[in-house]
């Protein structure tokens, strides 16, 4: 009776104020399920950068290149904003898709690098961070949308690849994600040939 | 439409893979089109993924599941090798495979054919279908493209043959499952394992073998 609602009161305080740490929360699912059959289709939506991101292997290395503007719906929420991601000093990732899932996800993936860099003694392979990854974003079975590529250069030569967000890895010399990689593929498919130099190169990526 | 014009599907290897048993080895073949929708992710795709020395598994299905799984079959197959202190055999691969894709068969989509050569038993290979299942035989072919080939590479298949026999026969047979499925494409990927070692061949697509259409 009243006793046992007085419990179960303190017993929901108590879960509420324990949080597991570490990993991410889908906790609000539920509650955003519901307010989205309440509210009809009024709901705010997250932010989600319409994206192109490129990469190439170059004839020293590898080049990244991304756009620069995130958009909410029709409206550009941010016209300047930072989509080519530190993982390592020799590690970069773009990311297309949800932008806070592609910043989290590298954040973190950053951050256990250092790690791992710390306790290895070595610099980080660039297929370790892929791997790392694709692993993390299997895991989540895609509902962590973030497209990326991944690219740098470590003590095995210049890497560059594509993860989609079910966790799949390609390993190309050129690749690119979001919304406008059609476009960009098709540059890419075009003005890309093998030890191509680092001025051609730079100018292919912004072309794309 | 109302389709975006961007690739929204998770890229699956529609795929053409297959491998014979030939006189000494084995020789495994794939295309190399990996497939979001109808926007090709890949073109230049590995479908045949070392998993030992001597142990190799083509993929098909869903690319995130397969590349998962045989991550893990790599993991277990070190680990159990280590245990055994010499190479582990075929079959327990595909058996070790088999058991991760039947306990999780309702979240996953994979076809794979594990091929390859030990001490013991030889060369050997085995198809593990969609829902699990560990099938030895002398060729298996699977994937989408593999529908159309069932007649070529029943007709002409033979035991024994010769290790260019059996490579120039795996690359006819992917070459007209290519022709004719378009979820396969781009290169013919070949791996040939025997005693000896492993070899690894490409055919580029402009050099596909000129097999049929009246050629």
């Amino acid at each position: 009776g009243r006793q046992e609602r007085h419990l179960s009161f303190i017993i929901s305080i108590h879960m509420f104020a324990v949080r597991e740490s570490g990993g991410f929360d889908f906790d609000l699912t539920a509650r955003n399920a519901r307010l989205e059959n309440d509210m009809k289709g009024a709901l705010p939506k997250a932010k989600k950068t319409g994206t192109t991101i490129a990469g190439i292997i170059f004839k020293d290395g590898v080049i990244l290149g991304a756009d620069t503007r995130a958009t909410e719906g029709p409206i550009v929420a941010d016209p300047n904003c930072f989509k080519i991601h530190y993982i390592t000093k020799n590690i970069y990732c773009c990311g297309a898709g949800t932008a806070a899932d592609c910043e989290f996800v590298t954040a973190n993936m950053s951050s256990q690098l250092e790690l791992h860099r710390l306790s290895t003694g070595r610099e980080v392979r660039v297929v370790t961070a892929v791997k790392m990854l694709s692993h993390f974003l299997f895991k989540y079975q895609g509902h962590i949308s973030a497209a990326l590529v991944i690219g740098g250069v470590d003590c095995t030569g210049s890497h560059l690849y594509s993860v989609w967000p079910h966790g799949s890895v390609d390993k190309l010399p050129f690749v690119t994600m979001g919304s406008g990689c059609l476009a960009a593929i098709s540059m890419f498919e075009h003005g890309y040939k093998d030890a191509i130099e680092k001025d051609e190169g730079v100018n292919l990526v912004r072309a794309a | 439409t109302g389709n975006p014009p961007y690739p929204t599907d998770d890229p699956a290897l529609g795929t053409t893979i297959m491998a014979v048993v030939y006189d000494g080895g084995v020789v495994m073949g794939a295309d190399s089109r990996t497939s979001a929708g109808s926007y090709i992710a890949n073109r230049a795709a590995d479908k045949i993924t070392l998993v030992h020395d001597s142990i190799f598994v083509c993929r098909s299905g869903s690319a995130a599941d397969t590349q998962a799984l045989t991550d893990y079959l790599k993991l277990y197959l070190g680990m159990h090798s280590l245990d055994l202190e010499e190479a582990p055999s075929v079959q327990t691969a595909a058996h070790l495979i088999n058991q991760l894709l039947y306990s999780n068969k309702n979240h996953l989509m994979a076809g794979m054919i594990v091929a390859g050569w030990d001490k013991r038993n030889g060369p050997s290979v085995f198809n593990i279908p969609l829902g699990g299942g560990v099938i030895p035989e002398l060729y298996s072919i699977g994937g989408s493209g593999s529908s159309y080939i069932y007649g070529y590479v029943d007709a002409n298949f033979k035991k024994n043959m010769t290790k260019e026999e059996a490579q120039t026969f795996v690359k006819n047979a992917v070459s007209l499952a290519i022709a004719r499925d378009g979820s396969s494409g781009g290169l013919i990927r070949t791996v040939t394992i025997s005693a000896d070692g492993v070899e690894r061949e490409l055919v580029l697509g402009d050099k596909l073998p000129k097999i049929g259409f009246g050629q």
